[in-house]
């Protein structure tokens, strides 16, 4: 005969509704801060909802996407007097019609209205100009795809380069595995924090080290206060702090690969780099999709580096994406601005992965 | 030509010796196994001669040149993985033209060459797959494929057979067995199964704890084991081995035991005094169902083959023998039974397991 015990596990096993509860915290959570902020960020982006206002939300269908994404091109003619030539100024340059008065107020540029100057060229004797409705945005999504296209190739292959020098059996190997692997645990805002100790222009670590191997000759430069530099010094820093985890998935990468095709095609002569070709990177492909996946996906949400180091500044040459998302929509109340950068930005990633994944794909 | 020659060769990961000094010659053109039990260093043998383990001490010649700094793509050794250790991304063309491909082989011999290999092997169907198609006898003989092409002076077999089923075990030993008379190159072969050894070579290295037992060809090896280790490893059914005691007389040496009744055989005894303990050999095979025999036991276990019987039989002092009869023998299970033997056949070793000369 059975005893209790098992029976009433037995049948609360069997219950409808115990796979139900058992999944319950899990979705409960997920709905409540995955799947729903994202659904709101989706419904909000078409609205002009604000956090604080006392006027109803209204459905502005895709008015928030044609006011970041906004650009337009104007071709400006220089000057010319009444004989038709072209009026040039003392040092021989053509001049030319100011921009703002086509985008202010002008009937015959509707299109235009409202927009600035993002960069421009000369054509011949002509000037060309690219303008655009929101700046900075502009400038965030610039310089987030810079980050993603500098970040993801060189963190990738320097936590490669790490991984086949660690992948070795010698003496105190672990020291250095752990060594790299240190700036992952620590709070990536702890490490903007240490970090501008070291960007410092006047005594940052950085400028005395450059000026201490250049004896002196070495000018100080305050990485994170000129616009030039500052981007690069946060990338810089973000390569350092992630490269040790995808590191530990390179490493993991590189076990998965048996000895004995090394030994194999020692015996059948390959040198280094032969075997790196045709037995380590094969056999390392699927982590490299990976790979790639999650640093692009960990670069385009560049934030608290920028938070803590620059605020987007100086000049907004460090904006991005998520910051201007998260400054939208808390600093500035406008939730429904920064919903829909997050929806674009979602848009991006996803097209990105799935475009990375068709080209890393297994051909057969 | 490319013979073998290890000259006190040793080997030892730190404080642990692997190999402890094996000195043995190989001919050009011999198939030889080194057999042995699991952990016995024959591996790491192999490995020494592949150039994949380091020689600590003592000298490796292959043909005319010592080879203990050479670098294994320069021993002109090919050699043939447990794993088979194809290359998983490429095809099987690939994979077997990969050694050629690297010493930048024109692509008209290269091509020439992959598809004599693979008609040799007849697996030119193949050509196109990637391992992950193959079954396990056919990345096998991608393997071996892939070492004929290099037209290597040695060829390296390390246990090749040991992942395959039996019935494919026994193709693949036939044609590795043709393949060694077609190509007349030197062999080397490990393995822990001695049937292989035994159908295989033309000489067995018996290897136990690194030190090599006994060189010699296979009948060789079971006619006369120089010792208890070889007469048991050496044989299937294994050499059954019982403890007697000896007692020198006119006739020859006279032995008895628990197991045994007194026997006399003819033998010189010049190694063996009265009194000593000694340990009896006797091949299964050399079991006779007689009434007079000087071996009398219980029948616990009996397994009929057809061509013959196998029966266990625990015998009068408590040891267990294994007897292979002829197939139509008589014994059940609980039988009481007598076996008798021709006294050449016997083997005797001293206390040492060494075999004593008669």
């Amino acid at each position: 005969m059975d005893t209790m015990t098992p029976k009433t596990a037995k049948s609360l096993q069997n219950h409808p509704t115990a796979g139900w509860l058992m999944m319950a915290p899990a979705i409960i959570l997920l709905t409540l801060f995955l799947i729903g902020p994202f659904l709101l960020a989706f419904g909000f982006s078409f609205t002009n909802q604000r956090l604080i206002s006392p006027n109803p939300t209204q459905i502005v269908g895709l008015r928030n996407f044609e006011q970041m994404l906004g650009v337009g091109v104007l071709t400006l003619e220089p000057e010319r007097d009444n004989s038709g030539a072209v009026v040039r100024d003392d040092e021989g340059r053509p001049e030319y019609p100011r921009v703002r008065t086509f985008t202010r107020n002008n009937p015959d540029y509707p299109h235009l209205e409202g927009m600035r100057e993002w960069f421009g060229w000369s054509w011949g004797d002509n000037q060309v100009v690219v303008l655009a409705r929101d700046l900075v945005f502009m400038k965030a999504l610039t310089n987030t795809l810079m980050f993603v296209a500098v970040v993801a190739p060189v963190q990738a292959g320097l936590a490669l380069l790490l991984a086949l020098m660690i992948n070795q059996k010698l003496r105190g190997i672990n020291i250095f595995r752990t060594v790299y692997f240190m700036p992952v645990v620590v709070s990536i805002v702890v490490v903007s924090l240490l970090w501008r100790f070291i960007y410092d222009g006047r005594n940052g670590l950085l400028n005395n080290l450059l000026s201490f191997i250049s004896f002196g000759q070495f000018r100080p430069v305050d990485w994170l206060g000129e616009p030039s530099t500052a981007l690069w010094a946060i990338l810089a820093m973000s390569v350092w702090q992630g490269v040790g985890f995808h590191m530990v998935i390179w490493l993991s990468g590189l076990q998965t690969i048996p000895v004995a095709l090394y030994e194999a095609a020692d015996i059948e002569g390959a040198t280094p780099w032969q075997k790196f070709r045709f037995v380590t990177w094969p056999g390392l492909r699927n982590t490299a999709v990976l790979i790639l996946v999650v640093i692009t996906m960990q670069a385009f949400s560049l934030f608290a580096q920028v938070d803590v180091m620059t605020q987007g500044g100086p000049l907004d040459s460090t904006q991005s994406l998520v910051f201007q998302a998260v400054q939208r929509g808390y600093e500035q109340q406008n939730i429904a601005g920064g919903s829909a950068i997050s929806v674009l930005l979602f848009l991006l990633v996803l097209a990105i992965s799935i475009t990375q994944r068709y080209l890393t794909r297994e051909r057969n | 030509m490319a013979g073998l020659e290890f000259k006190g060769v040793h080997k030892s990961y730190g404080k642990v010796d692997v190999i402890k000094g094996v000195d043995l010659s190989i001919a050009h053109g011999e198939f030889v196994v080194f057999v042995g039990p699991s952990g016995c260093g024959k591996s790491t043998l192999l490995r020494m001669v592949a150039g994949l383990e380091d020689i600590t001490a003592g000298e490796l010649t292959i043909g005319e040149r010592v080879v203990n700094q050479v670098q294994p793509r320069d021993r002109g050794v090919a050699m043939v993985f447990q794993s088979y250790a194809l290359y998983p991304h490429m095809s099987v063309y690939d994979n077997v033209g990969f050694g050629l491909r690297l010493k930048k082989t024109p692509k008209d011999i290269r091509d020439q060459k992959i598809r004599e290999a693979a008609r040799i092997l007849q697996m030119e169907h193949l050509l196109d797959r990637k391992p992950a198609q193959l079954s396990g006898g056919q990345r096998q003989r991608v393997a071996i494929g892939r070492a004929i092409v290099r037209q290597p002076e040695v060829f390296l077999f390390d246990e090749p057979l040991s992942n395959l089923d039996a019935a494919l075990r026994m193709d693949m030993r036939m044609e590795i067995s043709k393949l060694h008379q077609e190509l007349g190159a030197t062999m080397i072969y490990v393995t822990h199964d001695q049937v292989e050894a035994m159908t295989l070579a033309d000489k067995i290295v018996v290897l136990n704890a690194g030190v090599v037992q006994q060189v010699g060809s296979p009948l060789e090896l079971y006619h006369h084991p120089e010792n208890l280790f070889v007469a048991g490893f050496i044989g299937s059914p294994k050499m059954n081995f019982l403890k007697v005691t000896a007692e020198k007389t006119d006739a020859g040496l006279t032995i008895a035991g628990a197991d045994l009744e007194e026997t006399t055989i003819a033998a010189s005894g010049s190694q063996v005094s009265t009194g000593d303990r000694i340990t009896l050999g006797l091949r299964p095979h050399d079991f006779i169902e007689s009434a007079d025999g000087r071996l009398r036991g219980v029948v616990e276990l009996v397994e009929r083959l057809g061509n013959e019987t196998i029966v266990n039989v625990r015998l009068a002092g408590g040891t267990q023998v294994i007897a292979a009869l002829d197939g139509d023998s008589h014994l059940e299970v609980g039988h009481e039974a007598r076996f008798g033997f021709a006294p050449e056949k016997l083997h005797l070793f001293d206390a040492d397991g060494q075999t004593i000369a008669r």
